[in-house]
């Protein structure tokens, strides 16, 4: 069974067509990437599977059930690193800690667990507030992987970081997938997504153009990087 | 010079936004029309005031005075021999203030050079400031009479300096919604009703504005801290989110109002005098079921009125717009706090009665002094209509946050 099963998926806002007709799959215990531009439909995507947005047409499943009909089974399983996303400023980190896994078993395992992903020292113990957008984020990665989901949607997870930190998330993600978390991320990096994913999407304007591993897109397309794969593509 | 001009429109272009112009402008149009209701009212003041005029006595004086009502005052009611009642009945009938008694030894007791007295049963409809105001007009009249009396008495001469210049006393009772109240006039209930009673409307308002304001506020700032889409993907229900960001929010307002009204209750007290009055003993006073019944009908509006904010703060893109989005909240109470101080329910006109039931804030307002007349049924049609208010506007909440409004600000449900 697929972890994620998306078939011709459109999503419309108004006129506006986001997403028009995506179909792909991510299968378990694999890091699958979506790459594209900024607007081309990929925060849209992650949404949905997400049961954040409604879908205007086709058909989700995460690991069997539709995010449309059983949104709350759904959300037991997943966790959704949202781009640019932000914490309780008023909590310390540790506290946000504890509030998010109050929603699952609570337990003080679980607020170690993300402490220690987190690896933000004594600085843990400080108001959100007074964190660096690269801590912020690392926090919020904790969160979402701290409760060892069955499938993490991670939306440019590395966006605005320093190269410093995002390697170091990079490195979380992979550690992720093997304690047996099946990661959909999405960026607009490239490079990255070329490091971290065992299958990625190409989506420009609503669609997918082109998906498989990096190296067998390289290979069809005689490209060096994913990154010239993408341009021919596009192109 | 340029730069002073470039950075004075830039400012003005950043401060003159509708959030900060539609509170001004509805706060102006709040005060014009009180302006307009307390105007209407100073006018009823002077118009000629409806009255009963029943004269026991035949004698000069007594026809002296009963010709002195008549010509400053509409008499629905003119008989020489008839029970209070009827005068009564009819009075009310026409929309009239009292009436009037002249007994029979009252010229008699003006000849004897003792103090006659003229008997005055108000017709009380209403129990707002402005319900009374109709009475300063008999009682004007009622100087008229004494002044008219006291010419004929010093003419006369030989009297006491005293006796000449207050040769009438008046002997008052009020009626109102059913009971006699001896001694006391419309214009004291009054007093003292809004010297006790405003603080219960003042509280409500001050109530809904601080929590309402917390629950829109805080989706404001959710949206603005990025914080929602991550609440919207934990395994929780909607409602329970919803019922959380409520019950979240009262419990700070209300922590913030009782602060407030700590500060308000030593303000109020500086300058609210409830008279010498002791309603207590006209049979006006709550009971354990009414204090209940307020605190129920207190509980159903602020849990409507949070309802109400939790919809509006769906609207709230980020903290500032949250700001505007309590305007509308803020009129909705202040709209009932004024109504109620200055009418009561009864005498409002049926536009606005209706207005005031259908705001879900004006029924704890209105609950403290309907109660203390027994007027039950106002307040369990109150309490079952604000609970229905609250349960639709709830369940109008819930559904808005299945929906992709709270992220895209449009409403699409599932395809």
């Amino acid at each position: 069974m697929a972890a994620v099963a998306v078939h011709d998926l459109r999503k419309h806002y108004g006129e506006v067509q986001a997403v028009r007709g995506v179909t792909f799959d991510v299968q378990e215990n694999e890091i699958y990437g979506l790459i594209g531009p900024n607007g081309a439909g990929k925060t849209t995507v992650l949404r949905v599977i997400s049961t954040l947005l409604q879908i205007t047409g086709g058909s989700v499943d995460v690991f069997g059930h539709d995010v449309a009909d059983e949104a709350q089974t759904v959300r037991r399983m997943i966790s959704y690193l949202p781009e640019d996303a932000g914490a309780y400023k008023n909590l310390t980190g540790r506290d946000y800690l504890r509030f998010m896994a109050s929603f699952f078993d609570g337990s003080h395992d679980m607020t170690q667990r993300a402490v220690d992903i987190a690896d933000l020292g004594e600085r843990i113990d400080d108001k959100v507030e007074q964190y660096s957008k690269g801590m912020t984020r690392r926090l919020l990665v904790a969160r979402a992987l701290m409760v060892q989901p069955r499938l993490a949607i991670l939306d440019e997870p590395t966006s605005g970081l320093d190269v410093v930190n995002a390697r170091e998330i990079r490195n979380i993600i992979r550690a992720t997938t093997e304690q047996g978390t099946t990661i959909l991320l999405s960026s607009h990096n490239m490079l990255e997504v070329e490091y971290l994913c065992d299958r990625i999407a190409l989506i420009n304007d609503g669609v997918i153009v082109e998906q498989g591993s990096p190296a067998e897109l390289r290979e069809k397309y005689g490209a060096a990087t994913i990154e010239d794969v993408f341009t021919e593509v596009v192109a | 010079m340029n730069n002073f001009l470039s950075i004075t429109k830039k400012e003005v272009r950043e401060l003159l936004t509708p959030a900060t112009i539609i509170p001004i402008l509805v706060m102006s149009l709040i005060f014009g029309g009180l302006g307009n209701m307390i105007g209407g009212a100073a006018e009823e003041a002077t118009d000629t005031p409806t009255v009963g005029l029943i004269t026991l006595d035949d004698g000069p004086i007594a026809q002296r005075a009963s010709d002195v009502i008549a010509d400053s005052a509409t008499v629905a009611y003119n008989d020489t021999d008839a029970s209070i009642d009827q005068g009564i009945s009819t009075v009310r009938e026409n929309d009239g203030t009292a009436v009037l008694v002249i007994p029979a030894n009252f010229s008699q007791h003006i000849l004897d050079n003792r103090t006659a007295t003229i008997m005055v049963y108000w017709v009380m409809e209403g129990a707002g400031i402005m319900d009374s105001i109709s009475s300063s007009a008999v009682q004007d009249i009622l100087q008229t009479v004494n002044r008219n009396i006291s010419e004929m008495v010093i003419a006369a001469g030989g009297v006491n300096a005293t006796f000449a210049l207050s040769p009438i006393q008046v002997n008052e009772t009020t009626v109102f919604k059913g009971r006699d109240m001896a001694g006391i006039s419309p214009g004291d209930i009054s007093s003292v009703l809004s010297s006790q009673f405003t603080v219960v409307p003042v509280i409500m308002m001050i109530i809904i504005i601080m929590a309402g304001g917390m629950v829109i506020s805080s989706m404001g700032m959710e949206k603005e801290n990025k914080t929602l889409e991550t609440l919207l993907t934990l395994p929780v229900k909607r409602r329970t989110i919803v019922a959380g960001k409520i019950a979240g929010s009262a419990v700070v307002g209300l922590v913030m109002a009782i602060i407030y009204m700590i500060g308000f209750s030593y303000y109020a007290t500086s300058f609210t005098q409830g008279g010498n009055v002791d309603l207590a003993a006209y049979g006006l006073q709550l009971t354990a079921l009414d204090y209940g019944l307020i605190t129920l009908s207190l509980f159903m509006a602020l849990t409507a009125g949070l309802s109400l904010c939790m919809v509006l703060g769906t609207f709230a893109k980020n903290y500032k717009s949250a700001q505007t989005l309590t305007v509308p909240v803020s009129v909705l109470a202040l709209i009932p706090m004024f109504l109620v101080m200055f009418r009561d329910f009864a005498t409002l006109p049926l536009p606005l009665k209706g207005l005031l039931f259908a705001i879900p804030f004006s029924h704890p307002m209105m609950a403290m002094r309907a109660l203390l007349f027994d007027d039950y049924l106002l307040v369990f049609a109150g309490i079952i209509y604000v609970a229905l208010f609250a349960v639709a506007l709830i369940a109008v909440a819930v559904w808005i946050f299945s929906t992709d409004r709270l992220l895209t600000g449009r409403l699409q449900r599932k395809g």
